[in-house]
């Protein structure tokens, strides 16, 4: 480290760029540690000196509350971490549901704003000028007010039989428990599996000898015929739970909550907005050279655009896009103004009763960004993946 | 850390002071800066809740305006602290208000742990149930599988679960933070029901209903509620001066004195009118105010049926029965100790 001037060893290290550089470095990060420990000293200690219960014991503790829609069973003598886990799982379907809606509505509407047809082009641009300089929350307003304008229960809206729209929500039929259903997933990953394996066999043998062979119709075929013919082969057991009008409201089949399709709505048409711009952008990175030279390759439309456009679009859509699908589900909390029970709401409700509210929003903060990271992970990864390999 | 040790330095101080035999510090600080620090809600109709220029009203209000009455002489000397439902309690602790007149329930813990006295509960409150009138619904009993509307509150999304458990009934419950979204999608017919304390329910249906007659609220009530206005722990004539004011409007009611009437009730031959309102001298002295006390909150208040009828019963767009809260010569809980 030391450099010249062995008669004077300290004067010379401190005049060393790299001693300086680590010294720095260790100063800040005592400060940042030494800042972290004040804080939660300092909270710990006025808590305590205030009479206030800290520590996550009340996870354990009977929750006491109910909740409207829960994807695994859930009672009110059943734990606060029960709770939590509840609300946890509504965010993860709403956060991946959004995510898959919210990519689906960008992709299409980004394309139109391309589009050479006068009309597309302009209602695409309306769009999005329109839904992305407006607030989400107020965005979740307007549509919470629609779907709770519709008719109530006893006057629910039939479009077909045994379906009802009503302000309680959507109203579907289900089939009845049969054993046949475990069976019938795993038939439906089965032909996936082999409809996959296809598409790897066609691809070399494309790569090899320049043939090609329709793998997305067969794959389609062997994914959905599978598990049809087991279906058929067990004698086709049609029992349907079909949703009955019943007291205050419909009971059996399934439901779509109207907080729920309220939330859905508005955090993927309001993130589609930003995604139509960032493919948008994606497509236009690709010098119009090589949608020309496709073409006259002879090429059509739809292959320029899978197997030339988007293969290098990807490559600028894929980091933004990461940052939509964060702010998807982070935006997910502004589901405690419309009603529904994600983690923030049942955390709110948590904190109320226990009066342990650094815990309470401590476990939303960790969840949070476990969930962020996560996500971030599996982008990046993909990212890695479509990235132009340079030689 | 300097913080830290300066609170704890109060909480000691706030302590010792409980042992000490000066007593009365609230009350020489109120009539050293000449007007009652009085903390109220943020805005609830019929218990403390500005008009369009700024006037406070209510049944609360009316607490803190017998206080300064009984201290000043004159009503009017109150200033308002407008208070979220988690900035009362610490208000009032930290000497922000001088007596805290917000809904709020008394409860064991705050009456102990949270270094408060509670004085005397001026409305007897419940958690109920409103529904549209043309369910049918005649009781709460009959709210089976009901989806049901319900603020994030401290007790009551508990209180519901407990009651339909208690009751081996199901709901499915609607939690929406903010109180306007709330009801308008209970309006707009999303909930079978909405659940609050009574008092707040009738507030919701008189002034945000499309048409108030179209909704009922259910006679069951599923929890206690008294609200009572609150005082600093360790500050006897304090906590004895508000008790008492609050004591005189329904002795006041209990004899028939009301703002109206009052200065013929002076000729009254009854000794405990006398009493009350100073013409028999004592009760100023002993409570360290004027003989005239109780006179000038009956006549600038008046009694606490008046009080009642104006702000949240008859007279109002409320409509509130009496129920618990009429005299309790008439079936209710209001009940004044002697003035002697």
């Amino acid at each position: 480290m030391a450099i010249g001037h062995p008669g004077n060893a300290k004067r010379s290290l401190f005049y060393s760029a790299r001693f300086r550089g680590i010294l720095y470095q260790v100063v800040v990060v005592a400060l940042v540690v030494a800042l972290g420990w004040y804080l939660v000293h300092n909270t710990l200690t006025n808590l305590a000196a205030r009479g206030i219960a800290t520590g996550f014991d009340f996870l354990g503790r009977e929750a006491g509350f109910d909740i409207g829609e829960s994807p695994i069973a859930y009672t009110p003598a059943d734990s606060y971490a029960h709770a939590l886990v509840v609300g946890l799982l509504n965010t993860l379907v709403v956060a991946a549901l959004g995510i898959a809606l919210a990519t689906l509505i960008g992709v299409v509407v980004g394309i139109a704003r391309l589009s050479g047809n006068w009309l597309v082009a302009r209602l695409a641009t309306l769009y999005v000028e329109g839904v992305r300089n407006v607030p989400l929350l107020l965005q979740l307003f307007v549509w919470y007010g629609i779907v709770t304008s519709l008719p109530g229960p006893r006057q629910a809206l039939n479009p077909l039989p045994g379906i009802f729209l009503s302000n309680r929500g959507l109203k579907v039929p289900l089939p009845e428990a049969h054993p046949i259903h475990p069976w019938l997933l795993l038939a439906l990953l089965g032909g996936f599996g082999l409809a996959w394996g296809v598409r790897r066999w066609a691809i070399a043998r494309h790569d090899r000898t320049g043939r090609p062979f329709p793998w997305m119709l067969t794959g389609l075929g062997l994914t959905l015929g599978l598990p049809l013919v087991l279906f058929l082969a067990v004698g086709a057991p049609l029992a349907m739970d079909v949703p009955t009008l019943r007291g205050f409201n419909f009971a059996g089949g399934g439901t779509l909550s109207p907080e729920f399709a309220a939330l859905l709505a508005g955090l993927s048409v309001y993130t589609a907005a930003f995604i139509a711009e960032i493919v948008r952008s994606g497509i236009l990175a690709v010098p119009a050279g090589q949608t020309e030279a496709a073409l006259s390759l002879g090429l059509s439309r739809a292959k320029t655009l899978r197997l030339v456009i988007m293969p290098q679009a990807l490559r600028v859509i894929i980091p933004p896009l990461t940052s939509q699908y964060l702010n998807l589900t982070k935006n997910s909390s502004l589901a405690v103004a419309i009603g529904y029970p994600d983690l923030v709401s049942v955390a709110n409700t948590t904190i109320n009763q226990t009066g342990h509210a650094v815990e309470g929003i401590g476990v939303v903060m960790a969840v949070f960004l476990v969930i962020s990271l996560a996500l971030s992970l599996l982008m990046n990864w993909y990212n890695a993946k479509v990235a132009l390999v340079t030689r | 850390m300097s913080l830290f040790k300066s609170m704890a330095a109060a909480c000691v101080l706030v302590a010792a002071g409980s042992f000490s035999a000066q007593a009365g510090t609230t009350f020489d600080a109120v009539k050293a800066k000449g007007f009652v620090q009085c903390g109220v809600n943020l805005g609830l109709y019929g218990f403390s809740a500005p008009d369009d220029k700024g006037n406070w009203s209510g049944l609360d209000v009316d607490a803190c305006r017998a206080v300064a009455a009984a201290v000043f002489g004159d009503a009017n000397k109150v200033k308002y602290t407008p208070l979220s439902a988690q900035q009362r309690l610490p208000a009032l602790q930290s000497g922000e208000v001088d007596l805290l007149a917000r809904n709020t329930t008394w409860t064991l813990t705050r009456d102990t742990a949270n270094g408060l006295n509670f004085t005397v509960t001026n409305y007897y409150d419940g958690q109920g149930f409103m529904v549209p009138k043309k369910l049918g619904v005649k009781s709460a009993k009959e709210l089976d599988g009901a989806t049901i509307c319900v603020l994030p509150g401290t007790t009551t999304e508990q209180n519901l679960a407990d009651w339909f458990r208690a009751n081996k009934l199901s709901f499915k419950p609607v939690v929406i933070e903010k109180n306007e979204e709330l009801t308008s999608a209970f309006f707009a017919g999303r909930c079978d029901s909405f659940s609050s304390d009574a008092s707040q329910l009738a507030a919701v249906r008189a002034n945000e209903a499309p048409k108030p007659d179209d909704y009922v609220i259910l006679p069951d009530l599923i929890s206690k509620e008294p609200l009572t206005p609150v005082v600093r722990h360790a500050d006897d004539q304090w906590a004895d001066i508000v008790r008492w004011a609050l004591f005189t409007m329904i002795a006041g009611e209990e004899k028939g004195i009301t703002s109206k009437n009052v200065d013929q009730m002076l000729n009254s031959p009854d000794p405990e009118v006398k009493r009350i309102l100073g013409v028999t001298p004592g009760n100023g002295k002993a409570l360290g105010l004027d003989e005239k006390w109780a006179y000038n909150i009956l006549k600038q208040v008046g009694n606490y049926g008046e009080s009642f009828d104006r702000n949240v019963g008859k007279g109002s767009k409320l409509k509130i029965e009496r129920g618990l809260n009429a005299l309790y010569t008439n079936g209710g809980l209001m009940y004044s100790p002697p003035f002697k």
